[in-house]
């Protein structure tokens, strides 16, 4: 069973679809014995840092998540998931879980593209990965692959080595991070059609260690 | 970098996704969560749809469609159309939208969007405006009215100032239509595309005009567009989202190649 973390940060239905579409069973879920009982976790989330730290601790997640990395539960986070598992955020000044070292930044207010045209923030849409690391998840991708992405901030991992791929959106961020038994989005593989159905799968059939 | 956005736009009147000129004249061209999923594998980037139900008592269908079309498309989609309060905006996102949009409501009572945004987040709400082309005036000093009703109804309100105000309340993105060029199938209104464009910081997706690839390469580039809504060009089998993209690419436009 794949335990996918409910903690009041968006309609994470659409996580669930997906993965029920592949064939694996799933539970949107905050019940704390369910989650330890899991296989693995998919940690997604829409909406605003804080109120999203605020909710996990409330529910008395933060310390569980915390606690099925160390155990070498294999963890996937998606979008404010990703920003989440991180040290600190910009955005509501938020104190994170920290379990990757690094801040997550907001996009400068003035980003251009290479053209010299102004980029909007959000980053909202369609856009490819690059400098991509051997991983079993990302083993499927195509060169030109595009993945969905909606986020005004992004994270920032210390540790090139937890730096899995990046985007370019007028600077070059990390778009997928992870060590070990976690790997994290910052775009939504749930609606990134054939290329982030295949990311799912490959991460409901990951046998880390 | 980010790729501009081609979007297929369906109709759908009780279930049934139909297209006319101008509001008028619909007529049936198939079941939505079919056409959904033939765009779906045809590299459609995102749909919109619009709920053109007259009946308020059978606005219940298209919640049904909304979910049947979550089901099989993994793709963002918005949904749209007679859109009155927080609870609609909710049921829709429930069923499995990814976006909602408002549009004659907002006009109304603008706090729509403020309350949406709070409670779902900005990225979910999406500013629907229909505009027509009035000319310069005191009142009107963009010369481009909002207007409801499917164009009948003229609301005094300057197209620019409601985007820029929109934008505060917190909409996340814009679908500007030109109710002059929607349906006509002769190009988009890119002076009213690239004059909101550029003076909101959210995206904007521009509607109404579609008729050839070279229309979305002008309102993309000149337009300043992040994203085109297309319909009657690709609901009729003239062209396909690929044979649109193939174009824009090769024109040097980023689009999304693999799908």
């Amino acid at each position: 069973m794949i335990a996918i973390i409910d903690y009041d940060a968006g309609n994470l239905a659409s996580v669930e679809r997906a993965v029920s579409y592949l064939g694996f069973k799933c539970i949107v879920t905050n019940n704390i014995k369910t989650i330890n009982s899991s296989e693995r976790i998919i940690f997604p989330g829409v909406g605003a840092a804080g109120a999203a730290m605020n909710s996990l601790k409330r529910l008395g997640l933060d310390s569980v998540i915390k606690q099925a990395v160390i155990n070498g539960k294999p963890m996937l986070g998606i979008c404010l998931g990703t920003q989440i598992i991180m040290e600190y955020s910009e955005e509501n000044e938020t104190p994170c879980l920290k379990i990757i070292d690094g801040f997550v930044k907001a996009f400068p207010p003035d980003i251009k593209s290479k053209d010299g045209s102004r980029l909007k923030i959000p980053h909202m849409g369609w856009n490819g990965l690059e400098n991509i690391k051997k991983h079993p998840v990302l083993s499927d991708l195509h060169e030109d692959d595009e993945f969905y992405f909606v986020h005004g901030y992004y994270p920032n991992p210390n540790d090139s080595e937890h730096i899995l791929g990046t985007t370019d959106y007028g600077i070059s961020f990390a778009s997928v991070i992870g060590f070990n038994n976690i790997i994290a989005t910052q775009f939504h593989p749930e609606k990134s059609g054939r290329p982030g159905l295949s990311l799912l799968k490959n991460f409901c059939m990951w046998n880390y260690g | 970098m980010l790729s501009k956005r081609i979007i297929p736009c369906l109709d759908v009147r009780e279930g049934r996704t139909t297209k006319g000129i101008r509001f008028e004249n619909n007529v049936d061209i198939g079941n939505p969560v079919e056409m959904a999923s033939f765009y779906y594998e045809a590299g459609a980037d995102e749909l919109v749809f619009y709920d053109i139900t007259a009946s308020h008592e059978k606005r219940n269908i298209m919640i049904d469609v909304v979910r049947h079309v979550a089901e099989t498309i993994f793709i963002p989609f918005s949904v749209g159309g007679g859109i009155r309060d927080v609870d609609d905006m909710r049921n829709v996102l429930l069923a499995g939208a990814e976006k909602v949009s408002v549009n004659s409501a907002a006009v109304k009572d603008p706090e729509i969007i403020s309350k949406g945004a709070e409670i779902f987040g900005s990225q979910c709400i999406v500013l629907g405006m229909d505009v027509k082309h009035v000319g310069e005036s005191v009142k009107i000093p963009s010369g481009y009215e909002i207007v409801i009703n499917g164009g009948r109804k003229y609301m005094g309100i300057d197209a620019l100032k409601w985007a820029v105000k929109a934008q505060k309340l917190g909409a996340g993105e814009i679908c500007l239509n030109s109710i002059d060029a929607d349906g006509t199938q002769d190009g988009y209104e890119l002076k009213l595309t690239s004059l909101i464009s550029e003076n909101v910081s959210i995206p904007v997706i521009a509607s109404g005009g579609a008729g050839k690839p070279e229309h979305l390469y002008e309102v993309l580039t000149k337009g300043k567009a992040d994203a085109a809504l297309i319909a009657s060009m690709v609901h009729y089998g003239t062209y396909t989202v690929s044979e649109i993209k193939t174009y824009l690419d090769s024109c040097g436009v980023k689009v999304r190649k693999s799908w």
